[in-house]
């Protein structure tokens, strides 16, 4: 279990995992801020549905898809939280087309 | 950012951070794309904006960098962040996405300078969430203070030590370091250690993360010759073996690590010539003096062509930006070698204590070519030992058919998490050296790209 | 010298396996020669399909042929060869594209077959929900389909072997001579000494059709493919365009395979293959805006493979103007689904001098005097 080191950060901005709402310090990665929750596992593997989380945290690894605003696929070590951003688990194969989106977006 | 520049590097590390110190330096048109938020590659990761953690947990070597990243910003280069390269040229083409949209430029030059990425470790359970890597670890404390406390490390490498070391100067407790180095490296690196000792300051840091771990009371386990990770949802404990009994320790969170390879995916996709580096037992990108790959106007820089580390990239990639700046004509043979002269014996100095390393770290061969038949080797596929051993024995004959007969190698990371395990593995299964048996092809893109950005990309001429 | 056997097969694609497995039934004894490994090239990394669907009129009695022995692949090879019978759909955008496909079936229909059916805009919608909105209709064949190329000349090749055909790869073919009735081939390795010589070196076909001092035009070039990460289930048909290059397939594992024959550029003597994005993101435009879905699909990879093209589209099939020579080389990039076939029509001609095909529209020597043998000395 991931657990912060150093000092508390100001100006945490608001994201959403699932339909748990997490303050998390700017500028930081979804894998980052999933991780510092306790979220070991952030998606389920298209083949065998078997459990995966983040792996390298440099972007190569392709462990800790993450649907971000609708958006299948992104890797969660490379983006930044940003203010209202709303992150779902992976399951599987990624929907993708306008369904999908709708179904996570809720400004549609 | 322009259609066309005289030099595009790719890559803000050590490498490409002095490789555009340098081009800057004589005014000439560059760009440097990076994938990462900020530059400093993954040494200098988050240098500029450190977590707030106490200075000291990192170390001189880490804040050296700083300097770097602030000649990077003053050097009138254009430095492009959250830039994705997926693909580039032999006729120096290059295909990027930032923020979502996808564009191609042009380059007289250019210096692939996309660093290292940590040797693929194969044990069983190593795909269970909380099994992580040592750079990870290291990544997650820089960027977001954040450590996992009562984890246990399990490899080999100067990686290895220097996180544990870290985590302890941050007040982390370490349940345990498993350490898999093999008794025998240590009297086969006795034989470098003349060499080693002309550069003393690398073994006296060494010694002194090893003291650091051991003073902090870490049970340091020594020769480990086999692991597994277990758990049903996510990591629980980690067995290990050790003069043939197997041992277990409850364990939340894992970190594995087996030392730094190039990170080769960008460059063979070029269609740059490689080589097996049977010293370092990796494949490199080939390269001159100048650090030109076998297709012109391309140069690798840095950890790429071969491991040398932090301040040995730097000096490739003086090195590197000079020799381009001389193909492009901004500066002379004279000038070029004038000003090259320091940063090759800067980076004679740095490789004085390799030899050493890399016999000390040597990774122990069940840990490359995993002897276990459950033991994931493509994670994105999930292709594990049994099935490449059928596959090769129904006359697979390399890693590009094995794709067909299974897969392998086919998901997302391309080859990244599996190429080097697969290599080794059907080197071994037909008892053929690793260099005849090859590596992936490797094409563009080489990081997935949203078919809609490709179906809407501009061509350099239409983007002015 | 002693005849290395009855036959030798030069190139170890699908065609070259497919020739050996038919003559080695023939009881006919065979070497194959390939200069890298077996389904190196166009054979290995094709886009699959297997398609009777939109064939040129002269191809049309072979590849319906072929289709035959393809729903029964497994009895010729002892292997599936992935092959999964599907529909295959050229999808038209317009009034104009529908009409071309009406005109097309009709011909085709007086040539005396009538796999191919004009479908209208509801129908298509059945058969093809995803696709685009703008589209009105379409051409299809509901028993085509598609089967992993790799997979395929590999299970000929072991089916060769297991028939006693001796496979030699990385073994070059330097240069050819008669001698009495009997073809002596220079190689990388051994020369070998064989009654009956078969060109079936795909892209490289000319060099050695040149060899038996019959050139012919042919140009290499590189195909492109493109492969996504796994989707959610949306495709069931091949798809295809009838205005615009396209072939599109999901599989079983979800990925799906973008291609129709964009091409790259090929270098012969370095085995390269290089892409050409400008073709690619044209070709990505195409599935978009044909199948909207896709929008949302990642490339994973994108790869070419170096194949033979002939002026007219269409392969040269057939006896050599020298004697005890045959052909079957430059498919254009659709010869895949015509192996299993092209194989059988070889092995007939070698043991019985004669076919029951028409294969007259592929002989060699139609380039003599054609404009395009004249244009391409130019080039």
């Amino acid at each position: 279990m991931f657990t912060k080191v150093g000092d508390g950060d100001r100006d945490l901005v608001k994201v959403i995992f699932e339909d748990k709402e997490i303050m998390a310090p700017p500028g930081q990665s979804v894998a980052a801020v999933l991780l510092a929750e306790g979220i070991r596992s952030c998606r389920e593997t298209p083949v065998s549905g078997e459990p995966r989380g983040p792996y390298c945290m440099m972007g190569i690894c392709f462990e800790c898809l993450v649907v971000i605003d609708g958006e299948p696929n992104q890797q969660a070590c490379m983006r930044t939280v940003r203010e209202g951003m709303l992150i779902k688990r992976q399951h599987g194969v990624a929907q993708i087309g306008p369904d999908a989106k709708a179904e996570s977006d809720p400004a549609e | 950012m322009k259609s066309h520049y005289q030099l595009a590097i790719i890559g803000a590390g050590p490498a490409g951070m002095a490789a555009a110190a340098e081009a800057a330096a004589f005014g000439a048109a560059s760009v440097v794309f990076d994938e990462q938020p900020a530059p400093g590659g993954q040494i200098y990761r988050a240098v500029e904006t450190p977590a707030a953690v106490d200075r000291a947990v990192f170390g001189p070597d880490y804040w050296h960098g700083s300097k770097l990243t602030k000649t990077l910003r003053d050097s009138g280069a254009d430095y492009v962040p959250g830039a994705t390269v997926w693909q580039v040229s032999p006729t120096r083409e290059i295909g990027v996405t930032v923020d979502g949209s996808a564009m191609l430029l042009t380059a007289d030059q250019v210096i692939v300078a996309t660093g290292a990425l940590e040797r693929p470790f194969p044990v069983p359970g190593w795909t269970l969430p909380s099994v992580m890597t040592a750079g990870s670890a290291q990544v997650l404390l820089k960027s977001a203070a954040l450590a996992a406390d009562g984890a246990v490390f399990a490899g080999t490498g100067p990686l290895l030590y220097l996180v544990v070391w870290q985590y302890l100067q941050a007040g982390v407790a370490v349940k345990a370091v498993l350490d898999t180095t093999p008794r025998s490296n240590y009297f086969r690196a006795a034989r470098h250690l003349a060499g080693a000792l002309r550069a003393p300051q690398y073994l006296i840091k060494g010694i002194q993360l090893l003291r650091g771990i051991n003073k902090a009371g870490v049970p340091l386990i020594r020769g480990v010759t086999d692991l597994r990770m277990l758990g049903e949802d996510a990591v629980s404990a980690v067995e290990y073996q050790r003069g043939g009994d197997w041992q277990r320790i409850e364990a939340d969170q894992v970190f594995l690590h087996q030392g730094v390879v190039p990170n080769v995916n960008l460059s063979y996709s070029i269609g740059c010539g490689h080589t097996w580096n049977e010293a370092q037992l990796c494949w490199q990108a080939i390269t001159d003096l100048w650090g030109e790959s076998t297709v012109e106007g391309i140069a690798i820089a840095g950890d790429g062509a071969g491991i040398n580390g932090a301040l040995a990239a730097e000096h490739q990639g003086r090195i590197a930006g000079l020799g381009a700046l001389y193909r492009i004509g901004t500066i002379g043979a004279h000038e070029r070698d004038r000003r090259a002269a320091p940063a090759r014996a800067g980076l004679t100095a740095e490789r004085r204590i390799r030899p050493f390393l890399e016999t000390l770290y040597r990774p122990v061969k069940c840990f490359r070519v995993p002897p276990h038949d459950e033991t994931v080797v493509c994670r994105c596929e999930e292709v594990n030992v049994t099935a490449i051993r059928k596959a090769v024995a129904v006359g697979c004959v390399g890693p590009n058919q094995l794709k067909s007969f299974s897969r392998c190698g086919m998901g997302p990371c391309q080859g990244r998490l599996c190429g080097l395990t697969v290599s080794e593995l059907i080197a071994d299964l037909t008892d053929l050296p690793v260099s005849e048996i090859g590596y992936y092809r490797l094409r563009p893109p080489i990081k997935p790209l949203l078919l809609e950005e490709l179906a809407e990309l501009q061509a350099p001429a239409a983007m002015e | 010298m002693v005849r290395t056997a009855d036959a030798v097969v030069i190139g170890g694609g699908i065609h070259g396996c497919s020739c050996a497995v038919h003559l080695a039934r023939r009881g006919i004894s065979v070497v194959v020669v390939e200069k890298d490994y077996v389904a190196r090239h166009a054979s290995g990394v094709n886009a699959g399909g297997v398609r009777r669907l939109g064939r040129a009129l002269p191809e049309i009695p072979l590849s319906v042929a072929a289709m035959g022995l393809w729903h029964n692949i497994g009895e010729l090879v002892d292997d599936d060869c992935e092959f999964v019978p599907s529909a295959q759909v050229r999808v038209a955008e317009n009034e104009d594209e529908a009409r071309a496909l009406e005109e097309r079936v009709r011909l085709v229909r007086d040539a005396g077959f009538d796999h191919e059916v004009v479908i209208g805009p509801e129908e298509l919608r059945e058969l093809l929900p995803a696709v685009s909105p703008h589209c009105v209709g379409g051409m299809v064949v509901s028993d085509d389909g598609h089967a992993n190329p790799y997979r395929t000349t590999m299970a000929f090749k072991r089916k060769a072997e297991l028939l006693g055909v001796r496979i030699l790869e990385q073994v070059c073919v330097l240069g050819i001579d008669r001698r009495q009735g009997t073809w002596r081939i220079e190689t990388s390795a051994d020369p070998l000494q064989t009654p009956v010589l078969i060109n079936c070196a795909g892209a490289w076909g000319d060099h050695i059709a040149a060899m038996l001092g019959e050139p012919v035009p042919l140009r290499a070039y590189a195909p492109m493919l493109m492969i996504t990460a796994r989707m959610p289930f949306f495709v069931k048909p091949v798809v295809g365009a009838q205005g615009r290059t396209l072939s599109l397939k999901q599989f079983a594992n979800g990925t799906v395979l973008i291609g129709g024959g964009v091409r790259g550029n090929a270098v012969r003597n370095t085995n390269t293959a290089s892409l050409e994005l400008g073709g690619l993101a044209g070709n990505a435009r195409t599935a978009a805006q044909i199948l909207p879905t896709m929008r949302g699909a990642r490339i994973v990879r994108c790869w070419g493979g170096i194949e033979g093209y002939m002026p007219d589209g269409i392969p040269v099939i057939g006896p050599s103007q020298q004697e005890g020579a045959f052909h079957a080389f430059g498919f254009s990039a659709h010869g895949f689904q015509l192996g299993p076939i092209v194989g059988s029509i070889i092995a007939d001609l070698v043991t019985t001098g004669v076919t029951e095909y028409p294969i007259g529209p592929f002989r060699i020597d139609r380039f003599d005097s054609s404009p395009q043998r004249q244009s391409n000395a130019l080039t």
